[in-house]
């Protein structure tokens, strides 16, 4: 496999584009910033008292990046990625997605969602869990069929298909929920620390995998993560954010070689890289953890 | 149980595993056995401390067993032989009657159970209803919710001669008395499995942009189906209450419900008539419970059992 370039790699997901998915994404040299977040800040009301959640955050993303969200618990990266989502709405500054509103990014399917729990539904197979957005789109049931095979094959869940979710390791649950968020074939993968429940051999497996998949599928990822190991071996790009209020100290390019493997883990380039990291996200602001985790708690909550 | 309980994957067997044909087997078997147990401690009593027995099982005791207690709650008015209770079923109703009383209360069996039926597929499919407007509309689940729990209270010995008069001395005027004590727990049951899905679930549908109708369809009520079959099991011995009860005021002919009253008058010269309607009653209950289990396990297959019955 050769290092990649975002826009021109061949993608299993592509193949029967929807109609709706495939609005919008005609890739334009104006189209290759796929995230843009202009000045945006989120306030908590709680019994009163306003937190100020996010101050002032600008982000840009372009197409086929792997951008991680890092730092301490409470620093908002979990509520940005909410925003973009537009699963909350900020409450100043704007998101734009794939050159359009959130809001309207998220109606026309424009990106797929991972969250740390799988959330599959018990009473659906493996196979049934992964067609339940294309179901939601209307999309006939033979395509979906296909789909979804396509989806899990590229996953490695084929032999589980017909398998419910209880009956699948924690590891596989994720992965299917990762076929799942891929499904619509979104432009856009957004994932709040999907491996932060899976024990470190996994994590890591997990991490091999999803780059294959991000290679394969060309797909733009925003990925939230509490370790900085993890994000240092995915990204693109580490966006360094700071405790509450949250904003972004630092964005540190990796420019380590793809494909990425078991090796790049023991390479000296990729320990600086580490070390930078950690270094970034301690220098500069008081650490408040145990005050701002159940703050963020309480604003994801009141996102919902 | 949490939020998220209901859809965090769990390593339990499913409900239909630990109810394979085996283990039905087995609990007929019980219940067989159970019910001989009865019958044996039933017996025994009157064997200890009821009125002297001159047969048993249709046989003559020569000289009568004459029990050294005697106590008024075990003598053959208050409580008949269960043999006697048994026979009489192959006996005339009543007298000069043409048929035995196996046979009307066979058909009267069946006249309360498609009143109870009946009501009970009104109740439960009312009761949802409310409860997927409630979980829509917290300004109408705040509004009405006293009202659905006041409807629960005034006792439908009251209710049920105005329904007659309003719809009429049919047996639909039972169903609906039967739907009126059928829906309240569909309601309850159904306003907390329709909000059981986990917040993440609803997000997910969110970003696919589902309405509610897809989120109602696809995440909300197979979530809720283990609670509203909960549900539907109270509401099915419910529903045969409320249509013997609806029958009783209303002068009804052909159920249960008239079968009670008249029995009750004839008490005196034949006590099993009543015990024997009573136990047709119950095994109506048991019918309509045993069928909603059966609907239970089929719907549930391959489910974990996220909610105890």
């Amino acid at each position: 496999m050769s290092a990649r370039l975002p826009a021109d790699v061949g993608s299993v997901g592509v193949s029967g584009a929807s109609p709706v998915a495939s609005a919008g994404s005609s890739a334009s040299g104006a189209d290759r910033q796929i995230v843009a977040v202009r000045g945006v800040q989120k306030r908590f009301s709680i019994g009163g008292d306003t937190t100020l959640a996010l101050e002032e955050v600008d982000l840009r993303v372009e197409a086929g990046e792997f951008v991680s969200l890092i730092g301490p618990s409470g620093c908002g990266k979990s509520t940005l990625l909410r925003i973009i989502g537009d699963l909350t709405a900020p409450s100043a500054g704007s998101v734009e997605v794939n050159g359009k509103p959130a809001h309207r990014a998220r109606h026309d399917r424009d990106y797929g969602i991972v969250f740390q729990a799988p959330v599959l539904f018990d009473w659906r197979t493996i196979d049934s869990n992964v067609q339940l957005p294309l179901e939601i789109v209307g999309t006939p049931r033979r395509e979906r069929a296909q789909r979804a095979s396509e989806m899990l094959a590229l996953v490695e869940l084929s032999d589980f298909r017909r398998h419910h979710p209880w009956q699948l390791s924690g590891g596989m649950q994720q992965r299917a929920a990762i076929a799942r968020a891929l499904v619509l074939e979104p432009r856009l993968l957004l994932m709040d620390e999907p491996f932060g429940a899976l024990d470190e051999m996994t994590r890591e497996r997990m991490n091999d995998e999803l780059l294959r998949i991000w290679e394969r599928t060309g797909t733009t990822v925003i990925f939230v993560t509490h370790s900085i190991p993890e994000a240092v071996f995915l990204s693109s790009r580490v966006v360094i954010m700071s405790p509450r209020p949250g904003r972004i100290t630092r964005i540190i390019p990796i420019d380590l070689p793809r494909p990425r493997d078991d090796a790049t883990r023991e390479t000296p380039r990729y320990f600086e890289l580490v070390t930078e990291v950690r270094e970034a996200l301690r220098g500069g602001e008081l650490r408040q953890p145990a005050q701002g985790k159940a703050a963020d708690e309480a604003a994801g909550r009141l996102g919902t | 149980m949490t939020a998220a309980g209901a859809l965090l994957p769990r390593r339990r067997r499913p409900a239909l595993e630990m109810h394979g044909a085996a283990s039905a087997a087995r609990g007929v078997l019980s219940f067989v056995v159970v019910t001989l147990l009865i019958a044996v401690v039933w017996e025994g009593a009157k064997w200890i401390a009821g009125d002297p027995w001159r047969e048993i099982l249709g046989m003559p005791l020569n000289p009568p067993h004459v029990p050294p207690f005697n106590v008024l709650q075990l003598n053959d008015q208050n409580l008949p032989h269960v043999w006697d209770i048994v026979a009489a079923f192959g006996r005339p109703a009543t007298r000069n009657n043409p048929f035995t009383l196996g046979a009307v209360l066979t058909d009267a069996a069946l006249f309360t159970g498609r009143s109870a039926v009946v009501g009970f597929a009104a109740g439960a499919i009312f009761g949802l209803a409310l409860a997927v407007v409630f979980v829509h509309s917290r300004l109408l689940e705040r509004a009405l919710v006293p009202y659905v729990v006041a409807s629960q209270t005034v006792p439908i010995i009251a209710l049920a001669p105005m329904l007659v008069l309003w719809v009429g001395t049919e047996w639909t005027s039972v169903a609906l008395v039967s739907a009126y004590l059928t829906f309240f727990p569909v309601t309850i049951a159904g306003i907390r499995g329709l909000t059981s899905p986990d917040p993440r679930a609803l997000e997910l549908m969110r970003s696919y942009a589902g309405g509610w109708w897809g989120v109602l369809w696809k995440v909300r009520f197979p979530a809720a189906l283990p609670y509203l079959f909960t549900a539907f099991k109270i509401s099915a011995t419910a529903s045969v209450v409320g249509a013997i009860v609806g029958e009783e005021p209303t002068g009804i002919r052909g159920g249960l419900g008239r079968a009670i009253l008249e029995f009750n008058t004839q008490y005196i010269s034949g006590p099993e008539k009543l015990w024997a309607t009573v136990l047709v009653s119950a095994a109506l209950g048991i019918a309509l419970f045993a069928a909603v289990r059966l609907a239970e396990l089929l719907v549930l297959r391959g489910r974990v059992a996220a909610v105890e019955a």
